[in-house]
């Protein structure tokens, strides 16, 4: 029996909650409402900013310079592709871990994560170097392969954890009726583990979108995404809050808009298996 | 039950894995360390060149003629700013966990409580980790904390005070506050699910016994988020440890070295100074203390990770 | 549209010389200031006259340098066009990593550029980078607020003495118009371009004869406690984060009463659609002190080619047009006059609609024609550059400094203690590279 919560502890609480809510949301609200404002309006004090006029010409003026589409699907195939190339490679080797484990097998998973703590930037010539010699410069697929690698280890930690949760005698009784490991892997384990996976995946395409380093450092025009897109605005050229607000709402509200109808699967999995 | 066949298949189902990241950490490593020990300075070529043969017509590198011993690294560590950026990458990463942890842990118990309203609450508060971070570090530093035409400007003058210049007069703590915001939601969201998993008759049990709201918490609740909370240590101070964009866009690493962290000294060297050897020494060390942070936490709360 | 006409038939010439007309699609990096972005606009007259396309990749100055760097230097040969300073194209030049272009074809008029600024961008005798527009800098000032304080504005080159007298007295925080306004954020190209002309005037240098730094000589720490002093008193907020674009915002929103920065900023600054003060402001030389040798600096951006490229003909027929007479007058005529690139051609201040157009015109033209980045200090030196010193370490030395200074403006250190580091690290860095022994 759920306890009974008078109302008036519950109003408390509701408010409290909204306005901390309010609070962590604010600055995106507000850029939000300055990229709806003119340049000059954009600097003025908050209650002249709300009562200036609305109008959409800093999406006009982002979108005349620079090609918002083709960043988006750099940043879409790159983000994607990255998660789920490294979902392939991640898959049977978390299965092996949870299944099958070794005396080493912990080793192994902090040591996959340790190599997470390579500090890009100590790296960037070196890669780039391979990067130019393996003609992989400004290409979506080398900046797949890249993210794939920088996220690989949290995607093999996420789908370790969650896989110790499913119960063994399952896939030994897969077995037993005879399903190769492949098939015991596809159809019993992975759809046993679908809200894990989506969260995993939610997880690192938030974490490959968001990532700035190496594709402003690895990409030109082409595979550019929208990290690099953002860079253009990232200096004040005259008077800039309106179009840098434009530009951030573009940059930020796809993943935004994902997360949010997906925050449920997010959250469902990102229990990393021990937090539960 | 785990036969020798199921045995080497997981062997073979783990290789891809192990293997791509050893390559991914032993190249660029391998290189890193190579160059740490060269003279490579990117705008200043020796012309010296040797090929490995890989990628069909091979990897072109610096030779070794230009052996420099031990230098980058003396010059790295009797940098003026090294101790700077040591002690910065740690008060930041210290910082950023205290303010999450706490954060997180009293914005979960908040949410966890009965409200109107939940769904969208929740929604709202994870937003900032959807930011990219060059994003939450612009938006910031101009529409916020700009001394002349940012919010807190505004409103410090509408209230007839003096408009705090946060990145001058601290600097580092704007730069933790700015990181914490974008934080704050994973860690919410990590113990907010752990608090949910709490068994309620448990806590129930605990009130009868007559346990006030504050012994509940420490007695029943914290236990239970032990867990959680080394989860989130953990995962935080990987990405922490490298914070590199919200400085980049907001402070460069100053005023002075106020703000340059471990990250930021290398990138300074390797593509600001484009002394690459000097850059990679500086990266040989970072990986050094990254590991030596990692296995200090493996010890202190590696054990909640065992289940 | 005449001028549209005969600029296609400059870009045909030009097409023909190079002897190719197949359609290439070339990567260009630039900066993202106004001047570049106006050339992004207009780009597609270009490209539908030569068949040819242009990817932009469009940063913001310091990630721009730092990745050209990376690719010009690793002969990664990611873009075919980049946008390079005064800094980079001589010492570049040099090194062989840019294409020469000395070869752009009659029609494109070399000696209409200025001398000084071709020299600013030729190395061994040729031409490694062509500019797109150049500056020197001087002290714009508001006409509206120095009349309220009943100042009359200097025709003579003041000192930074009387500089400083005249910012007291218009300093007027309360009504939002602060004394002055200068650069802050650390940077080689950012708070030390404005420091060193400045200490150029104090009498400083960077190093002596022997490459010997000299940031702790009494010229450096009298010209940085006038700065600090300076700004802390009649700044505004903030200071030590505003370059070159904050300031301008802040002097175009009207809340500067000074200001010593880029002539090129003139453009934007007398632009009405862009500034809210274009009809108050004027100008005059930046100040001197113990000496008038080196106090206005010299500056150019410019288009190179990198020695990677694969596309060197299509990217020298894409330089030659939008650093053409042709391009200055498309641009008069379609952005405006007042925004037309200055500093770089000779005809540009021979045009009765610019002259018309541009009050600064001839002020700016004299300030670039006077900077001499071959003699730029008082005491002898053995290198050369007004604000920068044009030898490939400078970056790193420039942007300590820089950051060390902009520390001492925040109050986070004395001044002393600033150069005392700054000399430190500077003693380093030539000692490292083998200038000191």
């Amino acid at each position: 029996m759920a306890r009974a919560v008078s109302i008036r502890r519950k109003s408390i609480t509701t408010a409290a909650a909204w306005a901390l809510g309010l609070m962590m949301f604010f600055p995106i609200l507000w850029i939000a409402i300055l990229s709806l404002k003119t340049e000059g309006d954009a600097i003025r004090a908050p209650i002249e900013v709300l009562s200036s006029v609305w109008t959409f010409e800093s999406f006009g003026a982002v979108q005349e310079r620079s090609d918002y589409l083709k960043h988006f699907t750099n940043s879409v195939v790159i983000s994607f592709g990255s998660t789920f190339l490294g979902l392939l490679i991640a898959v049977p080797a978390a299965w092996a871990m949870a299944f099958v484990p070794g005396k080493r097998t912990k080793d192994v998973l902090m040591w996959m994560l340790s190599t997470k703590m390579l500090p890009p930037v100590g790296v960037l010539v070196p890669i780039y170097l391979i990067f130019r010699d393996a003609e992989l410069l400004d290409t979506r697929i080398g900046l797949v392969f890249v993210l794939m690698m920088i996220n690989l280890p949290i995607i093999i930690w996420m789908l370790y954890t969650y896989f110790r949760e499913i119960p063994g005698e399952i896939l030994e009784a897969a077995r037993m009726d005879g399903a190769s490991l492949r098939e015991e892997v596809f159809f019993v384990l992975m759809p046993m583990a679908i809200p894990g996976m989506a969260s995993t995946v939610l997880l690192n395409v938030i974490l490959a979108w968001n990532e700035a380093f190496w594709t402003l450092n690895l990409t030109a025009a082409d595979a550019a995404p929208l990290t690099a897109f953002i860079a253009s605005y990232s200096s004040p050229e005259g008077l800039f809050y309106a179009k840098l607000s434009a530009a951030s709402i573009m940059a930020i509200a796809p993943i935004l808009i994902m997360g949010w109808f997906s925050q449920k699967q997010l959250v469902r999995g990102l229990t990393f298996g021990a937090v539960k | 039950m785990a036969t020798q066949h199921s045995r080497a298949a997981a062997r073979l189902m783990i290789s891809p894995a192990v293997l791509l990241l050893l390559c991914w950490m032993l190249i660029p490593l391998g290189l890193t360390i190579y160059f740490s020990f060269l003279r490579f300075n990117l705008i200043m070529p020796s012309g010296n060149e040797m090929v490995i043969g890989v990628f069909g017509h091979g990897l072109r590198v610096p030779g070794p003629e230009d052996f420099s011993g031990w230098e980058n690294f003396y010059w790295f560590v009797t940098d003026p700013s090294f101790q700077a950026a040591i002690i910065n990458t740690l008060v930041l990463v210290g910082g950023v966990l205290f303010i999450t942890v706490i954060g997180g842990t009293l914005f979960a118990l908040l949410l966890d409580q009965p409200m109107w309203g939940q769904g969208i609450v929740r929604i709202l508060v994870i937003a900032p980790f959807f930011v990219m971070p060059t994003v939450s570090g612009l938006v910031w530093k101009n529409m916020f904390m700009n001394p002349v035409n940012g919010i807190f400007a505004h409103l410090a003058i509408g209230l007839g005070l003096e408009p705090f210049d946060f990145f001058s007069q601290a600097p580092l703590a704007s730069i933790i506050w700015i990181v914490s915001w974008q934080w704050l939601p994973f860690a919410t969201l990590i113990l907010l699910t752990a608090l949910q998993s709490l068994d309620q008759e448990q806590l129930e049990a605990a009130e009868m016994d007559g346990a006030n709201w504050i012994n509940r918490f420490f007695f029943v609740m914290l236990p239970h988020l032990a867990r959680a909370i080394t989860v989130v240590i953990l995962i935080q101070t990987i990405f922490l440890l490298s914070i590199f964009a919200e400085i980049l866009v907001t402070t460069n690493g100053g005023p002075g070295t106020a703000t340059t962290n471990l990250t930021y000294l290398i990138y300074v060297s390797s593509l600001l100074q484009f002394d690459v050897g000097m850059g990679s020494a500086g990266g040989v060390i970072a990986i050094i203390l990254a590991n030596i942070v990692a296995i200090f936490l493996m010890r202190m709360i590696g054990k909640n990770l065992d289940a | 549209m005449k001028v549209r006409k005969s600029l296609y038939a400059a870009t045909a010439l030009a097409l023909v010389a190079g002897g190719g007309a197949v359609a290439e699609e070339l990567t260009i990096a630039t900066v993202n200031n106004s001047d570049m972005i106006i050339m992004q606009k207009l780009s597609p007259q270009w490209e539908e006259a030569t068949g040819n396309t242009l990817n932009w990749v469009v940063l913001e100055e310091n990630v721009l340098r730092q990745r050209v760097t990376t690719d010009i230097a690793t002969k990664g040969g990611s873009f075919d066009v980049i946008t390079i300073g005064a800094y980079e194209a001589p010492i570049w030049g040099a090194q062989d990593w840019l294409v020469s272009l000395d070869d752009l074809g009659d029609a494109y008029d070399y000696d209409d550029i200025y001398e000084p600024v071709r020299n600013g961008l030729s190395a061994n005798g040729s031409l490694y980078a062509v500019p797109f527009y150049a500056e020197s800098s001087f002290t714009f000032y508001r006409t509206d607020v120095f009349e309220a304080a009943g100042i009359e504005a200097p025709s003579e080159q003041i000192t930074y003495d009387e500089f400083a007298e005249i910012v007291a007295k218009v300093h007027d925080p309360d009504n939002g118009v602060f004394g002055t306004c200068q650069r802050g954020k650390a940077g080689w190209g950012e708070n030390m371009a404005f420091v060193g002309p400045m200490v150029n005037a104090f009498g400083g240098r960077w190093f002596d004869m022997d490459w010997n730094p000299q940031l702790t000589s009494d010229e450096w720490k009298n010209a940085i406690n006038y700065y600090v002093d300076l700004m802390n008193n009649y700044g505004p907020p903030g200071a030590s984060s505003n370059g070159h674009n904050e300031n301008r915002a802040l002097f175009a929103d009207g809340k500067c009463a000074t200001w010593v920065d880029a002539t090129s900023a003139a453009g934007y600054i007398f632009n009405p659609n862009e500034s809210s003060v274009a009809d108050k402001t004027d100008f005059f030389q930046a100040p001197k002190q113990v000496t008038d040798k080196g106090t206005g600096w010299f500056w150019a951006w410019a288009l190179a080619i990198p020695a990677s490229s694969a596309k060197v003909d299509a990217a020298k027929d894409f330089l030659a047009w939008a650093t053409s007479k042709e391009y200055v007058e498309l641009v008069g005529e379609t952005e405006g006059w007042v925004a037309a690139p200055p500093g770089t051609r000779a005809s540009t201040y021979a045009n009765e609609k610019y002259l018309a157009a541009a009050p600064f015109a001839e002020t700016v033209e004299n300030s670039i024609l006077a900077a001499n980045p071959a003699d730029p200090t008082k005491d002898p030196v053995p290198y050369t550059g007004v604000q920068f010193v044009a030898i490939p370490e400078f970056q790193g030395i420039g942007n300590y400094v820089g950051q060390q200074i902009a520390a001492a403006l925040a109050g986070q250190q004395t001044v002393d203690q600033a150069l005392e580091n700054a000399q430190t690290f500077a003693v380093r860095e030539m000692t490292k590279a083998g200038y000191i022994k």
